[in-house]
Formats: C-alpha cells, structure tokens, sequence
C-alpha cells in the first residue's frame, strides 16, 4: 500500500546511478553500457533512465517487456512467488523480477520467444507438445512453465512424473491446467526415450 | 449416441494455441500504442476516514508526471449497484480505496508521484462484520444506504431481480418435519478469485465524445455497456478485448480500473494505461462474497425437505458491483439442488469497510450453499441419511420448477441428472467409502480418510441474450464475427468447431474476429456456463443463415432448388450427388460475401449439474489436511473438445473453489482493516506437487434444443467441492467443522488437541 510518506524540501528526482562492476581483486568499474544477448542477438543497451535505457532498477522482466518488448515474457506477482518471468540464463531456469537488468551484463537470455526456430517457425517440441494437449486455459502462466521445463530437460533428459511435479511447484496456475501441463510434459519426455 | 460429427467432440488445437506458447498472445499489458502513459492509484491506509485535506502540488511538479487527480477533479461517475461509488470521494471506505490517480511517463514516475501526494485524514470507526454493520450505531459507509443494507436491482437482470426465495408455509412444514436442524454456518473467508493476469485497462479518446478502451475482460460488450451507463450515456464507447490472463468471472466488469484510466486519459489527452498490481489486485478487486446463514432446515426420515428459513447476511465489502444478482442467482440455485414446497430463505446485503465482493464463478451459489448445506447435512446426520442418495433424491428432475433471477418460474425441460450421479458414485466407489456421519473410513494411526459428496447447479446456461454473424468468403473460408474474449475456456475455438460443422469446411477455414463492439454484434458474453448454449447457438444460427443465403444465391450455378443443396469443404453439390461439385465461388460468384446472423434469446429452463464426491486425509497430530482424491460428474448432453471441457473441470480446485475450504483466505486484520495475505506468499495456492488424484466422469445425454445436444459446464465446477471438503473432514475425525478453511489450527482445536481455532 503506497504510504503518503512527507518529502522535506524539495522533490527528489529520479536518477540513475551508473552500476558498479567489482572486480574479483577488489577494484570497481563503472560501466556506461551493458551487454545482453537475448534469444541469440546482441544488444548493447546504455544505463540512464531515459527512454530505451536501462536504469539500475529495472528487473531484466521490465527491460525484456519494456525495453525490447520482449513480452512474451510475463509479471504475475513481480515478487519471485509465482513462476510467470521464468527465463533461461545460461541453460538454467530463473525468475526475471528478482534480477536487476545490470546484473545481467554478459549474460546470454533465453525468452519463450526464443523457442521456435527463428526462420521456419517451428516449435521446440515443448511448445508443440502443449499446443497438442491443450495444456494451457487462459494461457497467461504458460511461458514461464514452458521456459521451467525446457530448463529441466536441459539438465535431466528423462525425469519421472514426480521431479516433473516438483521442478514447475514454483509455478502458480488459477486455471488448473496442472494435469495437462504433466501430460504435455511427460509426452515429450517419453518421445525423448 | 449414433451421430457422427466430424469436428464436434474430437480434440482440436486451440486456434490460438501457437501464439499463447510462443508468447505472441498480447494481454492488455503487453499492447503498446504511442505515447502510452502510465497510470497508478493512490490508496488509502485507513479503513475509513474523510479526506481532510489534500496536496498534490509535490506530485505534480516531478518530472514526467503529466496529471494527478484527486475527488475535486473528477467527474461524478459512479459505479455500482444501484451508482453509488464514487470514482474518487472525499471519503474512503476500506484499506486501499482509491485516493488519487497518477499518470506519468514511466511507472517509476507514477509511483513516486503517488509517493509525493500528502494527504491528511480525520479516521472514522470501521465495520467488518454484517451483525455489527446493521446494528443502528454502526459506523454509516453510504448516507443513501441507511443501516449499510443495499437496495435490490440489477440492470442486466431485470425490474423484478429475485432477492428471497418464498413459497408455500414453513410453519406448516415445520409441523411436519420428523427432525428440524439449526444453526449457524459462514463462508465468509472471502477467498480471492485471483486470476492471474492482474486487472487492467488501456483507454483513449478519439475527441470529446468518443472514449476507446481495452480491458482484460471476458466480452467486451459488458465493458462498452457498464462505461456507457456510467458516463451517463453522453460518450460513445468502443470496448476492444483481448486474450485474458483468467477472469472467473471477476473481470466480467472492471469498472473502477476502466474509469480511472478513462478519465487520466481525458486529461492528458494521450492513451493511459492502468494495470493493477498483484498486491493491489489483492488488496482491492473482487473477493468471494462473505455469506452467512442462521437457518433451519425441516426433514422426513425418508430425506423429504419440509421447509427451509434462514436470514442469509451477505458481505459485499465496500461496494457492489453484482452482489444483488448473485444473490439472485444463489437464491434459484438453490432451489435446484433441494426440492422443497416450503421456503423462506431472506437475504440482506450489507455493506462494511473491506475490499469489495464481486463476481466470480459460482456466483451467489457456491457462497449461499457453503454455509446452507451443512444445517441440512445436520439434519440428514440426526436421521442417518446417507446425503448421496439424499442429494439424488432432491436434486431437480424434468417438469420440476423454481424461481430464477428475474421473479418468474420455470420449468425444467433438461435431462434426467441421476445416471451422471450414479456413474460418479461408482467411479468414486462411493458406496464402499461412506461409513456414516461422523465415521471415518479408514484410520492408520493418526491419519483418518473421510469422505464427502457436494452437489450444484445454475440455470444460467441460456441466460441472456447473444448474436453472432457468420461470413462467408467466396474463397471457402467462413468469418465469425462475435464480442467474446478468449479467457480460458476455449470457448471461441469451440465456436469455431460449431460453425466449422455447420458449415462442413476444415477449422482452419474458419476465424473468429477479435473482441471488438464496432465491428460484432450484441454479445453479453461468456458467463454462467453460457458458451457453448447461448453463445453457441447464437453462431450456429449465423452460420447456418449464411449457409441458406449461399444456396440460395448458387442454386442456378446447379440448376437445383437451393433446398437441395449441400457443402462440403468449400464446395457445393446437389444431395445425393457430391461427385458433381463446383467452389463456392462459382456459386455466389468472386465480387461477393454473404452474411448470416444469428440471435440467441435468454431461456433458463436448463439448469446444468454437477455433483463433486471428495476424500481426504487428516492428520490428527499436526492437524493438516491433504486432498486425495476429486471425482467430478455431470452431463454436458454432448462434448465439444474433450480437453477443453477437462480442463474447465479440473478447474474446481483453483479460482477460490474447493481450495477454498482448504487453504485458501483473505486474512482480515479487523485491528486495522488490513489484509495480511496480499501476496502470493502469504495467500496460499495449490502446487504443481500437491495435485490430488482428478477424476472426471462425463456424460453425454444430448439436449434437443441445442444443434448438437450440449449445454455448457464451466462456471460451477468449483462450487459443489468447498462444502464436500467440510463434510469429508467432518467425517474423518468424527465431528463437526463450522468454518472455512480447514486449517491445521481448526482440525486441532475440534480435537480437543488445542485451545481457539474457531470451534465455538
């Protein structure tokens, strides 16, 4: 709840600090850009809070949708509970609203728009395996759980039913699609074998 | 059944399927337009107070803030039913009300303008619980409301919205009643629906007098209607919907949020956008109604219901934007599910200092029968009545009548729901599992499984009114140009597949328009279990128009009476002779369209069923209850895609259904007015690992009345399951539970293992 907080003086302006990078010895680097790549292209992005920057506290959920409108990419609660701005960092699975943009600096991204094959189209298996079960109702958690189990195949080809249970625990569905999504899921795992 | 349907209850890939995996499903917070802005509410942290002064100068002068708006500069649009809330007010009537708006160039900009806003409240006493609120020195929250207690009406519904259900002599029925059953029972955890997708909302003007808006809804013709009327029907207003990220009916109307981005909008002059966030969502938009009954129920040992009364005090929070019609709804639903001459069932609806009630599914029924069915559970217990075959007994049967929502009788023309009970029964093993009242069926320790059986049914199947119309291309590709959001159900893919019959062309001939009032037909949308009977109808009325016009217009091309004319895949042929066929260019020629329309009047002579049988186990140390298992019967007449329909059962335990006995709460700190679970913390949901074993058991007994014999289900899955749980939990550890949800503290103190909890 937005507190009415009394402000002394003057209005405080929004203002972007420059990141600071720590090296490993101990010394600090401010940098003026950052580097990503997302679903295999590179941006170089400035640090600043005008329109196009990133500024040190956005999320990398806020730059991917906002910024690059990436949107594919979803904020339910914006608070690490609910599973919905799973992206894949470096082949593993993490929420998106509890990394700051800058400290993604080098970092290479997945999104769930980066599943299909860029030029023909077609769907990474997971995708097709949910568009075939009809493993989505409203469909509004369906990239984050999509993005969680490209991320749990990546590392355990052949899961049973139960680490599939566990590894998308983190994801909160209102429609109740969880018994489909299992099947989905399980049907790619067995086309795997 | 012998029909054989080429598309119709064959799964089919959702049409949108490829852009909701893909990511490309743009919900109202992934649409940019140029010079979007954004828009934040101020709230207030008081549960009532009058604004004393104001200051928004701060505010107004940060950078990047293009208008802040406080009650003096708006307008008097009220929502509400009967207006009664203002957009913004010099008073504020729960924790999170709205205080002032902001819209900004960023959303940093905005909050921290919010941040900037000083305002000085003069705190006034707050009220949460209904016998309170209507005590005559209870705090007011509407001086028009007197006593806190709201009017009847409902416009949608109708002059004559039912508000009680009275009939026949309860005195009498008393009198003959071999046991009578009294009490008190609540369901008043006020469980937030929480679709996933937070509310929201784009608006912008095209000049004074035309204001566009897109909203996360689930047709976009309710949100054209209710801005319309609320603007005092001066503006002409375009509703466009999108895919929306679940609604469970809570955003059949989101009129606060459509107001504020509206009225931001017509200040700065550029579009606004206003999307709540999850805490704000939890915080301030649309609870489970609070419902409590004192009621007494009259029985025969044979499980014949002598007569029902009860005051039936429902909590709408601060305002109503549905309540009375959901308390219409309640009220027919309840006939439906327990046949008795003799009622006198008498609601009040009451307004106290928390979030707002508002629609969601189950709508009135699954708040009233939480709290009703446990006294006639009582009264079965005292004559030993096994409350499956009690519920098969009472539920409503062809040529039986009640009340629906608009006053008037009706009379059930539907099919016989006892087979689907019966089928449920058997997968559920019913008959092996039920010991008793009060008897587990089976103890290990101390884990004791329980089981319980709920039952429910709305007429609302054909509520309302529909249009549909279906254009034809002369390249054999078919248009269905229809309002309806897709906010789950699959509903406009299943409407496809009904014109996709009608018509005999590949679904992929076929599209629906997006949710657009300028350019569809009158659609109330989907609710109720609608879809696939009214809305349905309404399409495959369209296209079966369309289909008439095309013979009509080709039947020279075939030197045939168009009457004996058939088409298949684009192609036209004479009955009885498909070899010789010609496209359907040929026939209505290539400088052509033709244009079916199709409408659906409200008929509420088919009310749905479904019957939820539940087992679960306790554990009598820690007190915790584990859902095992769920099994789901109705008849649907016929299925129109196996998973879709699987997936709106399934559906029961999420949207505050039968979790709503288990785990799910909106916790009200009466000290302060706050809620303590508005997060997704904190407000618990179901896990991926905590899935109970699902079983649904459907049967397809078709309705004549529908093309293909169906009718729809959706809306009430989850309302039969919450007092299922509270019987089967009852049964496992042999006495009674008298509120939702069943946490671990009141399992306990029922025990007698702690003090509190909330046995009384």
């Amino acid at each position: 709840m937005p507190q009415n907080k009394g402000v002394e003086n003057d209005i405080p302006r929004i203002k972007a600090t420059l990141p600071k990078i720590i090296t490993e010895s101990g010394s600090v680097i401010e940098k003026e850009f950052i580097e990503l790549t997302v679903n295999g292209e590179a941006y170089e992005l400035r640090i600043g809070n005008r329109h196009g920057e990133v500024d040190p506290v956005h999320t990398l959920a806020h730059t991917l949708r906002e910024t690059l409108n990436l949107t594919g990419t979803k904020i339910g609660c914006d608070n690490g509970a609910c599973g919905a701005c799973t992206v894949i960092i470096d082949g593993k699975a993490v929420l998106s609203c509890l990394m700051l943009t800058v400290e993604c600096d080098g970092k290479s991204i997945t999104t769930i728009e980066g599943l299909a094959d860029p030029i023909t189209g077609a769907l990474d298996p997971i995708q097709q395996s949910f568009v075939d079960h009809t493993a989505f109702q409203c469909g509004y958690c369906t990239p984050g759980i999509i993005m969680s189990t490209k991320a749990l195949l990546h590392k355990n080809q052949s899961p049973t039913e139960q680490e599939v249970k566990e590894s998308l625990s983190g994801h909160y569905c209102r429609c109740i699609s969880h018994y489909h999504v299992i099947e989905a899921v399980m049907d790619v795992v067995e086309r795997g074998r | 059944m012998a029909k054989k349907y080429r598309f119709i209850g064959k799964p089919a890939p959702r049409k949108d399927a490829v852009e909701i995996v893909t990511g490309h499903a743009k919900f109202v917070g992934d649409i940019k337009q140029h010079g979007l802005l954004w828009g934040k509410v101020l709230r207030s942290p008081h549960p009532h107070a009058n604004i004393k002064n104001i200051d928004t100068s701060k505010a107004a002068r940060l950078p990047g803030v293009r208008a802040v708006l406080t009650h003096h500069d708006v307008p008097k649009w009220k929502a509400g039913v009967p207006p009664h809330l203002p957009m913004l007010d010099s008073k504020v009537r729960f924790v999170g009300d709205a205080v002032a708006l902001v819209a900004a160039e960023t959303e940093e900009i905005a909050a921290e303008a919010c941040n900037l806003i000083d305002v000085e409240y003069e705190q006034l006493p707050a009220v949460y619980d209904v016998e309170e609120a209507i005590k005559p020195d209870a705090p007011q929250l509407y001086e028009q409301f007197p006593g806190n207690i709201l009017p009847r009406g409902l416009p949608f519904f109708g002059p004559e919205l039912l508000q009680e259900v009275i009939m026949g002599d309860v005195d009498q029925g008393f009198q003959e009643a071999e046991i009578i059953s009294e009490g008190t029972y609540a369901f008043e955890n006020i469980p937030n629906p929480l679709p996933y997708e937070p509310p929201g909302a784009i608006a912008s003007w095209d000049g004074p007098d035309t204001l566009n808006v897109w909203v996360s809804g689930q047709g976009a013709y309710l949100d054209r209607l209710s801005v319309y009327y609320t603007l005092g029907r001066k503006i002409k207003v375009n509703a466009y919907g999108g895919p929306c990220g679940g609604s469970y009916g809570s955003k059949g109307m989101s009129l606060p949020v459509v107001l504020y981005s509206a009225i931001l909008a017509r200040v700065t002059g550029r579009p606004v956008r206003v999307c709540l966030s999850k805490e704000e969502h939890l915080n301030t938009f649309a609870l489970r109604l609070g419902s409590r009954i004192h009621g007494r129920v009259g029985m025969k040992k044979d499980g014949t219901i002598t007569a029902i009364s009860g005051d039936w005090l429902i909590n709408t929070g601060y305002y109503s934007s549905a309540t009375q019609g959901m308390v219409a709804v309640g009220c027919g639903e309840v006939q439906l599910a327990l046949r008795c001459n003799n009622w006198d069932l008498r609601p009040k609806v009451i307004c106290t200092n928390r979030c707002a009630s508002g629609i969601v599914r189950g709508f009135g029924g699954q708040e009233l029968k939480c709290a009703l069915l446990p006294i006639v559970t009582e009264a079965m217990e005292k004559l030993d009545i096994d409350p499956f075959e009690f519920f098969k007994k009472n539920y409503i049967r062809p040529g039986d009548g009640y009340y629906w929502r608009d006053s008037n009788w009706y009379v059930y023309r539907g099919a016989e729901y006892s087979k689907a009970m019966d089928k449920g029964a058997e997968a559920f093993r019913w008959s092996k599992k039920w010991r008793g009242w009060l008897k587990p069926t089976s103890v290990d320790g101390s884990k004791r499984r329980g089981v319980g059986v709920g039952v429910h049914g709305n007429g609302d199947t054909g509520e309302d009114t529909s249009e549909a119309y279906v254009r034809l291309d002369p390249d054999g590709t078919a248009t269905i140009y229809s309002s309806i959001c897709e906010h789950g159900t699959g509903q406009r893919s299943c409407l496809c597949k009904m014109v996709a019959e009608v018509l005999q062309l590949p679904l992929e001939h076929i599209n629906i328009t997006d949710s657009d009032t300028r350019i569809s037909p009158y659609e109330f949308g989907p609710a109720g279990s609608r879809g696939t009977y009214a809305i349905g109808s309404a399409a495959i009325a369209a296209a079966e128009d369309a289909k008439q016009k095309l013979f009509a217009l080709s039947a020279h091309a075939l030197n045939a009476k168009p009457e004996d004319l058939e088409t298949e895949d684009g192609m036209l042929f004479i009955r009885g002779n498909p070899e010789n066929r010609i496209q359907w260019r040929r026939g209505m020629g290539v400088d052509s369209t033709v244009l079916g329309f199709g409408r659906f009047e409200a008929d509420f002579t088919l009310p749905n069923f479904m019957m939820t049988f539940v087992e679960v186990e306790v554990d009598t140390e820690t007190g915790k209850v584990d859902l095992l298992r769920v099994v789901s019967a109705t008849d649907v007449g016929q299925i129109i895609d196996p998973y879709m329909l699987e997936n709106q059962l399934n559906g029961c335990l999420g949207s505050a259904g039968i979790d709503s006995a288990l785990i799910e709460e909106s916790v009200l700190d009466t000290n302060t007015g706050r809620l303590l679970t508005a997060n997704m913390v904190d407000y618990k949901w179901r896990t991926f690992a905590e899935l109970p074993e699902m079983q649904n058991v459907i049967l397809e007994t078709p309705f004549p009345s529908h093309r293909f014999g169906a009718i729809g289900i959706g809306e009430i899955a989850t309302a039969p399951g919450p007092s299922a749980v509270l019987m089967a939990v009852s049964n496992a550890i042999g006495t009674r539970l008298h509120s939702y949800p069943i946490t671990p503290d009141k399992v306990l103190a029922a025990l007698g293992k702690i003090r509190g909890g909330d046995e009384k």
